[in-house]
């Protein structure tokens, strides 16, 4: 029973995240012509959702309580300085992931 | 043929990052999930098949708890519904990829959208090669990562606090090379603070629906000055 139920949930939790993923392209499929509105949506939202996908990333953060994310903002900072020094995503990435590792394992950990 | 070894080679840089921040986040599913009684066959059927992050940790909290399939069918809504707008902004660059297409729009996550929303790196001539490639590394990191922490559970070497990092750095950067490629900077600060607003409003597990919702509201809106601006 309690193995059936969780193939079943996760069959649930499959089906409900491709549905979402298929949705726009089964209405807007075939060669017709993409609404002009949807296009702007196209157009404009990766800038958008890239700002809503770091606000998720960070949504955990508490100011109210120890470290008051302290690690993420100077790890965020050292990211987007990195990145406009020298416009390279992995030495970006590699960078602010390190930098947050030892904030919040060696200044902020214990 | 040549010039796809220049396509496998760029998808293949493009994902390593994702690679950083997948592996230790898959190892943690795989791990979790196998403190909850259940084996590496589920870590492989859920990542094979779900294939969405932070939904399958959560999936690890629904199963443990037993919810009815209602509860979760209405939970992977709630948190997957900004796949939505991925589609939307893919529709148009994922036309034309032939036999490739359900595979791309299946793997569509955050991460591949993130690589993938934006302009393709220099040299590319085969773009529905390279959209593929990214989705199926991705996922290939995502499948072996979650394996292999439910296998050796947690016997990882050194202390990998702070690792999965590496998925937030690549949203930033993302972010700053979209911020850096055009003039027009209100749709990526509609983004930040609608979801600032809603994340105070609504909570962190409830904002991201009302977000995106608030979203496209203020960029219709923004649409129309725009064209009232263009006509008058």
């Amino acid at each position: 029973m309690d193995n059936i139920h969780s193939a079943l949930m996760i069959g649930v939790i499959a089906l409900v995240t491709v549905l979402l993923r298929f949705l726009p392209f089964l209405i807007f499929r075939g060669n017709k012509k993409t609404p002009e509105f949807i296009t702007y949506l196209g157009k404009v939202l990766p800038f958008a959702i890239m700002g809503m996908l770091v606000v998720y990333c960070l949504k955990n953060i508490s100011f109210v309580s120890a470290p008051f994310g302290i690690p993420e903002i100077i790890a965020v900072a050292v990211v987007v300085l990195l990145h406009l020094w020298k416009r390279n995503t992995l030495v970006s990435i590699i960078g602010g992931t390190a930098c947050y590792m030892v904030l919040v394992q060696l200044v902020f950990g214990g | 043929m040549k010039k796809n070894t220049k396509t496998v080679k760029k998808a293949f840089i493009a994902t390593l990052p994702v690679m950083a921040g997948y592996s230790v986040l898959s190892m943690g599913f795989g791990i979790l999930l196998q403190s909850k009684g259940y084996g590496v066959g589920w870590a492989l059927a859920m990542s094979c098949f779900v294939y969405a992050g932070s939904m399958q940790y959560l999936a690890v909290d629904l199963l443990a708890g037993g919810v009815s399939l209602i509860t979760a069918a209405l939970t992977t809504l709630m948190v997957n519904a900004r796949h939505l707008f991925y589609g939307i902004s893919m529709i148009d660059k994922y036309k034309n990829t032939g036999w490739k297409k359900p595979y791309l729009i299946f793997a569509l996550t955050d991460e591949v959208y993130s690589l993938n929303c934006g302009d393709l790196p220099e040299d590319v001539d085969n773009p529905s090669l390279y959209y593929f490639l990214v989705s199926l590394f991705n996922q290939s990191y995502w499948v072996i990562g979650s394996v292999i922490g439910s296998l050796l559970g947690s016997v990882i070497p050194f202390n990998t606090e702070g690792i999965d990092f590496a998925l937030t750095a690549l949203f930033v950067t993302v972010f700053v090379e979209q911020w850096k490629s055009t003039k027009n900077h209100i749709p990526a600060l509609t983004g930040v603070i609608a979801s600032v607003l809603c994340l105070l409003v609504f909570g962190a597990d409830n904002f991201l629906i009302p977000s995106m919702l608030l979203i496209t509201a203020v960029l219709t809106f923004t649409r129309r000055l725009e064209r009232r601006q263009n006509n008058g």
